[in-house]
């Protein structure tokens, strides 16, 4: 395939728009990034409110009787590990990031994956445009993520959503077509209404996949968080892109091992809530 | 007999499904000019599931559906609570229209009279024994204590009180049937759908089910539609049998009716094998009293022993067999109504050649 197409050719076509955009919907997006950075620093202000061993010691505990001591152990090791690394509160930013971006990216992917599950037509308009998004290298995004939003924390997150909607929305797809039809027409059967059968039969079904899905975008979120540090994200991304700029090969790895315990953290925590949900559904 | 004096509960008139493209154009082609399934095949394209079927279940009774795979039994049962809309013909269900049912009022109808029973169970994996045989209840918002209490109780009906909260995934196949059955009586409906049920389990669980399922239908009052491929499971089950073919049926009646007078050689090879000593009825082969005393003015007909009109050949043979004259007299409510003699009794047991005229069906 010639990626060198999807680059330039576009980009005629969509510095002018993205321009459009910003002259006619400027309030709009002034308005979407001040929400988005209310939640983010509400979410910061939790996570740095206390010292952070109390933190390490809540997240430990809560893990340990809602899921697992195994689990609860890991926690505590990754978040003591980036604690002794100096880099709490860059870790904290990181997570508060990740944490926004993957709710957004649910919010919006969850919708558009049932309805195209349901609807052929909407899964053919979609597939391409996912694959687009998809095949595009992530730091393109941030171009007009910048133009619209400024640099800082909302750009990185716009992207990032970006880059977290498709693994998510083909899963949850795949999720919902896998729910047998039997059960479908069992809620049918038992006159319930839609809202039933979407609650109380296929989400519930189709969790598990779902979970996957959650799992991917997070991983691929965290990935572009880091990316984000070169627009002025802050976090975990700033720390790796000082690194480089300044050749501190000392900084640089640090920050890079916060990130692999931070992808340890998350990857194990969503894993561990996806085999709850597997255990409580029997061995099926 | 009783039966045919009952209310009609399921009333389905001339009921077509006809599956494709162009089923417009091939609905009219057969309510217009009669086309045929082979026709609406080849003209339009367009499958025909079911072609002019008409039916009636009277309260109370196990009505059985048989025929072989394809043959359009799941689409039929289906267009009875409406979960495929038929292309032609009515459906009534306690004398109401389906099709004129708004999506509420049918939500209804199928929450509180029709239940259903699936042949692939649909038990839902993150659910316990209890909370699936509640599920009906818990989507019409009917508070966890009573739901519970209703799940109880029907899964103490079908023997599963002890299984309460474990996971189907934890239960046999025949268990998991029997959720599924607990599931459908919880809603406490006067009418159960069951497709194809028992198809899946092992013989000997199989027929344990039939006799259970029967008499529970029976002692609850309730009526049932059952499909089946198995002429063994429609005979044990049944009060009536219809039989399809193709998407139609071909012949209903009693299963006795069926083996005794078979509509056409399809159903005769069908009936073929299947044993008549408990089947076929002593009204059926009994002679009337006056052609019995033209043949033997010598026999008194009070010497003789007396048997019931509904008494099986089995139980016939036992008696005439004990008989010093070799002739049984049938009694009905204290007066002759027949005679049976040894040579009624081995004609009855030997298989009627196929289309021998009479009515049916
Ligand atoms: N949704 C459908 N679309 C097209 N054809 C169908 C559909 N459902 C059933 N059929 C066809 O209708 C016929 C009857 O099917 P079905 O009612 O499932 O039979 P049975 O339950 O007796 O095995 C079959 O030929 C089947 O292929
Ligand atoms: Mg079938």
């Amino acid at each position: 395939m010639d990626l060198s197409f999807l680059q330039i050719s576009p980009g005629r076509a969509l510095a002018p728009a993205v321009d459009w955009l910003n002259a006619h919907f400027h309030g709009v997006f002034a308005a979407i990034g001040r929400g988005v950075e209310a939640a983010l620093s509400a979410l910061e202000f939790v996570l740095l409110v206390l010292p952070a061993p109390a933190v390490i010691a809540i997240a430990a505990l809560a893990v340990f009787f809602l899921i697992g001591w195994r689990l609860a152990v890991l926690i505590a090791a990754c978040l003591g590990f980036v604690l002794l690394m100096g880099l709490w509160r860059e870790t904290m930013q990181a997570i508060a990031l990740v944490t926004v971006a993957v709710i957004l990216s649910v919010a919006i992917a969850f919708p558009l994956g049932v309805l195209a599950a349901r609807r052929p037509k909407v899964e053919a308009v979609l597939r391409p445009v996912l694959d687009i998004m998809q095949t595009v290298p992530p730091w393109v995004y941030l171009i007009p993520a910048v133009m619209i939003f400024g640099l800082g924390r909302v750009p990185a997150i716009m992207a990032t959503i970006i880059y977290g909607i498709p693994p998510m929305l083909r899963l949850t797809t795949l999720a919902f077509r896998q729910v047998p039809v039997a059960f479908r027409e069992l809620g049918a059967a038992i006159g319930a209404s839609p809202r039933a059968v979407l609650f109380r039969i296929e989400i519930p079904t189709a969790m598990p996949t779902l979970l996957v899905g959650l799992n991917q975008c997070i991983l691929l979120s965290l990935a572009m968080v880091v990316l984000a540090g070169l627009v002025g994200a802050g976090g975990l991304g700033a720390e790796v892109t000082r690194g480089l700029t300044r050749m501190e090969m000392g900084l640089g790895l640090r920050a890079g091992l916060a990130i692999v315990a931070v992808a340890l953290l998350m990857d194990r925590l969503s894993r561990g809530i996806l085999q709850q949900g597997r255990d409580k559904g029997g061995k099926s | 007999m009783n039966e045919s004096r009952a209310e009609v509960l399921v009333d389905c008139q001339s009921l077509w499904k006809i599956f494709g493209d162009k089923t417009e154009a091939a609905i009219r082609a057969v309510s217009e000019r009669g086309a045929t399934k082979a026709d609406v095949l080849q003209q339009f394209n367009c499958v025909v599931g079911v072609s002019g079927a008409s039916l009636q279940v009277r309260r109370g009774e196990i009505f059985c559906i048989m025929g072989l795979s394809g043959s359009g039994k799941s689409t039929l049962i289906r267009m009875l609570n409406r979960l495929i809309d038929p292309s032609l013909g009515k459906v009534l269900v306690k004398g109401e229209d389906l099709s004129r049912l708004d999506t509420a009022r049918l939500r209804e109808m199928r929450a509180r009279h029709i239940g259903m029973v699936f042949q692939s169970v649909a038990l839902l994996p993150n659910r316990t024994v209890l909370e699936n045989a509640g599920f009906g209840l818990e989507v019409q918002g009917v508070p966890r204590a009573e739901r519970n209490a209703a799940a109880r109780a029907s899964l103490a009906k079908v023997g599963l009180s002890e299984w309460l909260d474990r996971y189907p995934s934890e239960l046999s196949g025949g268990m998991q049937q029997r959720v599924g059955l607990a599931r459908a009586l919880t809603s406490d409906p006067e009418i159960i759908l069951m497709d194809e049920p028992f198809s899946a389990l092992d013989p000997l669980i199989r027929r344990q089910l039939q006799d259970e399922f029967r008499q529970l239908t029976k002692e609850l009052g309730k009526s049932a539609v059952f499909i089946t491929h198995d002429l063994d499971e429609a005979i044990r089950i049944g009060d009536r049998i219809a039989i399809m073919k193709d998407g139609a049926i071909i012949q209903t009646g009693t299963a006795e009716e069926i083996i005794l007078n078979p509509a056409d050689q399809y159903v005769a090879d069908f009936v073929a094998g299947i044993s008549r000593v408990h089947l076929v009825k002593a009204h059926s082969v009994m002679i009337p009293v006056a052609e019995f005393r033209h043949q033997h003015p010598d026999i008194a007909l009070d010497t003789l022993p007396a048997a019931a009109p509904d008494a099986d050949v089995a139980a016939l043979i036992g008696q005439i067999t004990e008989a010093a004259q070799g002739a049984v007299a049938v009694v009905d409510q204290g007066q002759a109504v027949g005679v049976i003699t040894m040579r009624n009794l081995l004609l009855s047991l030997r298989e009627a050649p196929a289309a021998q005229g009479g009515d049916h069906g």
